[in-house]
């Protein structure tokens, strides 16, 4: 294996007695894809804050390409691109001229810069919104501006702190398959989301992150074989009734989660658990059978749901 | 497609190796001290060129503002209330010269305080809470230092020729009788840096806005404006309110253009401690500016 | 149009109008006075020191390198009592001008509280109407304010004083309600600067600081077709008691101004919210 980009062991940061992140430990290979998953105050976005080397350390230690961000922040950064959970793109200004003014901070002088901010326009599919204002782009068009600022300096790490949060199904999609060209092209790529469905299609690797501290790692399909069953069978029998029927489910599959709103039964076959309740009397207002995923995967591991 | 994203073989522009990293032996970690030695250089420039190109949105009203407001001001004061002031005194007893004279540095101190207060309110506070550039920018390989001394430099670049031009329609209405007088100048690009730094290391500290900044304005520059002995000399204002004069930046830097711009008459050592009040406001605004934005920028 | 069938809105509008207004501005201003009660109500209220700070800075500091100042009626006066009646016309339209142009411009650009409010029966006008009432209970604390401070300082030199309350609701109405028309061609803050450069040069002419007899003929007719200069020689007169029949002329420069304003904040709301 290359020595890692990143390299963090035993990572903390404190505020007062709480501790956002409580002694993490990961590593990142070049070109590798890695997630954190995790609900919101998981600690995802400190972790963030302390690989991009703007937020220091309370212990622990952590090396990004081979230098301590508490000495050498700036050129850390140097190589880094940032895509913060909510943009901070400069309002004042032209999407083009984002993309310049990012530019000159990593010294790039101006005429490469102007080559390099057509070129990236053309990659977040913005060459038509050059001369917009930033504050007329949609949702998902400030997303691409944000990610083609960050790309800006032609980074050997991309940051993205939960890229799609708030965006629609579409610009998602959209978002996705520019993702998914950096992964191909070899950047090395270090995402947080609470998306199960993002973390499956970007991640090569990930962890599972609750309260500071790391659940589980390995990539989606691992984590899911290891956690979870192939399948899951979902049931309703109404709010007020689910909880009643599901001490009479127990041993119909391998496990059963009761939620609020349904009962998940994970077995390797969904269909023959669901003819198993059927014969036993009892009949679901719905049910449905699925694959395994993260969310199933979050669940074992925490007892909780990912969206709350 | 691959052009503009494929892996780079290293930075396309010329870097110093000259920074040290304790552990810097790996290709990947001298890349990085390569990359990252420009912006360690020059971060505060880019900051600067970067609120520059920000504030050229606004150059219609800046530049005619900045050719404007001495030219109103001017003749409202200068011309139509020194009207009423020569007659009533009967030339020349403000200070020794006529009323035109007298008020025009405060003039001059009072517009460089005035882009201050527009520059550093907001704009700073903006670019930490609505729209937070200053965490983009930290985000790119500058400092939180760089940032603020970005802001402070930039804000000089529109002070300084607006100071200039305003000296400039000050010498057109006969205002300056000195030879020194274009020295008022830069008492007041110190008054308006001093008392925009020490804004900065207020605003910066800001979380939300629920009037802070308009409560500043109010209780803050509007009686400074008022009260520094600009309209009148201090001694016109009861004794127990000419403290109001002896703090204020606005005072010290009006007082030192007057001894420019025509020969004011004070003790040398009042004159030194106007510079020196003003440094140390410039000094402890930008020191405590650079300090919150650090502590700030890195959560 | 569905709204020419609604019937039984109890009141007789024309019919474009009902689209626009509801009757029910009220429901405006009591959102504006909660929100003011919830929020910033000092920095509201710290709004009356700013003339009551110009007053005793320029009345009483400068008032002694100036002496007495003869008004245009060729009463002699202290230079206080010239200049409070000013400061009174000057805020009066300050608060009306700031009011129905930054503070509408943020509500619906920034804000975007006008959005929900439309989504209820309210019309545009309502909100209009709503705005400048709420511009108007402000100018009129400040202004109560400001002459119970003018009479402890002894520069209401009449009893006609009381009647700058009204005056002062008079001007502060047809600020707002012009300032609502300019506030409706805005798109940027750029262009929301602009105001603030048309209002300086007015605030320091207009016989504000010193009587008007100090400028050549010809400029003195520029001024005098101004409306801050009418303000302050109407609020004057009312104070030091210099009251004659030519004050009406000042009135009616201010209702015209309204009428002018309001039918031409109906057009351009109807421009912006129905076309």
């Amino acid at each position: 294996m290359p020595a890692p980009v990143i390299t963090a062991t035993d990572l903390t940061k404190t505020y007062g007695d709480f501790a956002a992140v409580d002694g993490i430990s990961f590593e990142v290979a070049p070109g590798e894809s890695f997630g954190l998953l995790g609900p919101n105050g998981a600690g995802k976005s400190t972790t963030m804050r302390m690989v991009g080397a703007v937020s220091t350390r309370t212990s622990g230690s952590l090396r990004i390409l081979d230098l301590d961000p508490d000495d050498s922040g700036p050129e850390i950064r140097a190589q880094l691109g940032v895509v913060p959970q909510a943009d901070n793109l400069d309002l004042e200004l032209r999407a083009r001229d984002n993309l310049l003014v990012y530019g000159r901070y990593f010294g790039i002088p101006r005429k490469v810069v102007h080559r390099r901010a057509d070129e990236l326009l053309a990659f977040a599919q913005l060459e038509d919104r050059a001369k917009a204002k930033v504050d007329d782009l949609s949702g998902g068009m400030k997303r691409r501006l944000t990610i083609a600022r960050a790309l800006i300096n032609d980074p050997r790490i991309l940051l993205l702190d939960e890229p799609t949060t708030g965006l629609d199904p579409q610009a998602r999609h959209i978002l996705w398959d520019r993702l998914f060209r950096l992964k191909e092209q070899g950047t090395t790529l270090v995402l947080t989301t609470h998306y199960m469905d993002e973390a499956e299609q970007l991640c090569d690797r990930l962890v599972v992150v609750d309260k500071g501290a790391i659940m589980a790692e390995g990539s989606p399909a691992d984590l899911i074989r290891r956690y979870s069953s192939r399948e899951v069978l979902e049931v309703r029998f109404g709010s007020d009734r689910n909880e009643a029927v599901a001490e009479r489910l127990a041993g119909t599959g391998d496990r059963i989660e009761v939620l609020p709103d349904r009962v998940l039964i994970y077995s390797a076959n969904g269909e023959a658990v669901l003819t198993r309740i059927t014969e036993q009397g009892l009949h679901p207002l719905t049910s449905l059978v699925r694959r395994s995923s993260l969310e199933d995967v979050f669940l074992r591991l925490t007892g909780r749901s990912l969206i709350e | 497609m691959s052009g503009p994203l494929r892996r780079g073989t290293g930075t396309p522009f010329a870097t110093d190796p000259a920074v040290s990293d304790a552990a810097g032996g790996s290709a990947q970690a001298r890349a990085a001290i390569a990359a990252g030695s420009r912006p360690r250089r020059f971060g505060a420039w880019y900051v600067t060129e970067h609120r520059l190109r920000g504030m050229a949105s606004y150059r219609g009203t800046i530049i005619a503002t900045g050719i404007g407001n001495p030219l109103v001001y001017l003749f409202a004061l200068g011309v139509g209330l020194a009207t009423l002031v020569d007659r009533n005194l009967d030339g020349s007893s403000v200070g020794d010269v006529g009323y035109l004279a007298f008020v025009a540095p405060a003039l001059l101190a009072t517009a460089a305080v005035t882009i201050a207060s527009e520059e550093f309110t907001y704009p700073i506070f903006g670019g930490f809470k609505w729209n937070p550039i200053f965490f983009a920018i930290n985000a790119a390989p500058i400092s939180p230092r760089q940032i603020v001394d970005g802001q402070l430099l930039a804000v000089l670049f529109r002070m300084l020729p607006s100071c200039v031009v305003y000296y400039l329609v000050m010498l057109v209405f006969g205002a300056v009788p000195s030879m020194l007088g274009w020295l008022s100048i830069l008492a007041a690009v110190a008054t308006g840096m001093a008392v925009g730094a020490v804004l900065m290391s207020y605003t910066a500290t800001l979380q939300t806005d629920t009037g802070q900044i308009a409560m500043l304005m109010r209780f803050g520059l509007t009686p400074m404006f008022l009260f520094s002995g600009t309209f009148f000399p201090l001694s016109q204002l009861p004794v127990g309110l000419q403290w109001i004069g002896w703090i204020s930046p606005l005072w010290h830097g009006t007082e030192l253009g007057r001894v420019f711009s025509y020969g004011h008459a004070e003790p040398l050592w009042l004159t030194v401690l106007h510079v020196a009040y003003l440094s140390a406001w410039l000094v402890v605004g930008w020191l405590v500016s650079r300090r919150v934005a650090t502590r700030r920028l890195n959560k | 149009m569905s709204v020419l069938e609604r019937s039984g809105t109890g009141r007789q509008l024309p019919a474009g109008m009902r689209a626009l207004y509801a009757g029910n501005a009220r429901s405006v201003v009591a959102r504006g006075l909660l929100a003011t009660r919830s929020t910033n109500w000092l920095v509201v209220l710290s709004g009356f020191f700013e003339p009551v700070f110009y007053l005793l800075a320029m009345g009483f500091g400068l008032g002694g390198l100036v002496g007495a100042v003869s008004t245009s009626t060729g009463q002699d006066v202290s230079y206080g009592a010239f200049i409070a009646p000013a400061l009174l016309a000057v805020s009066a339209m300050n608060g009306a001008v700031y009011d129905s142009t930054w503070n509408v411009f943020f509500k619906m650009n920034y804000s975007k509280l006008y959005q929900g409010m439309l989504s209820t029966s309210l019309g545009p006008l309502d909100v209009a109407f709503g705005e400048i009432g709420l511009a108007l209970l402000r100018g009129a604390v400040y202004a109560t304010g400001f002459l119970i401070v003018m009479q402890v300082l002894g520069l209401n030199l009449s009893f006609f004083a009381l009647l700058a309350l009204p005056a002062v609701m008079l001007v502060a109405f047809a600020f707002a309600s012009f300032g609502m028309v300019i506030t409706s061609y805005m798109k940027t803050f750029q262009q929301m600067d602009w105001i603030n450069f048309v209002m300086l040069p007015m605030f320091l002419f207009s016989a504000t600081f010193y009587p008007l007899s100090v400028y050549p003929e010809w400029i003195q007719v520029v001024i005098q077709a101004l409306p801050l200069w009418h303000a302050v020689e109407l609020m004057r007169g009312l104070t030091t008691g210099a009251v004659s029949v030519a004050m009406v002329w000042h009135v009616l420069y201010f209702v015209a101004m309204i009428a002018v304003g309001l039918v031409f904040t109906t057009r351009r709301l109807r421009v912006l919210f129905l076309d």
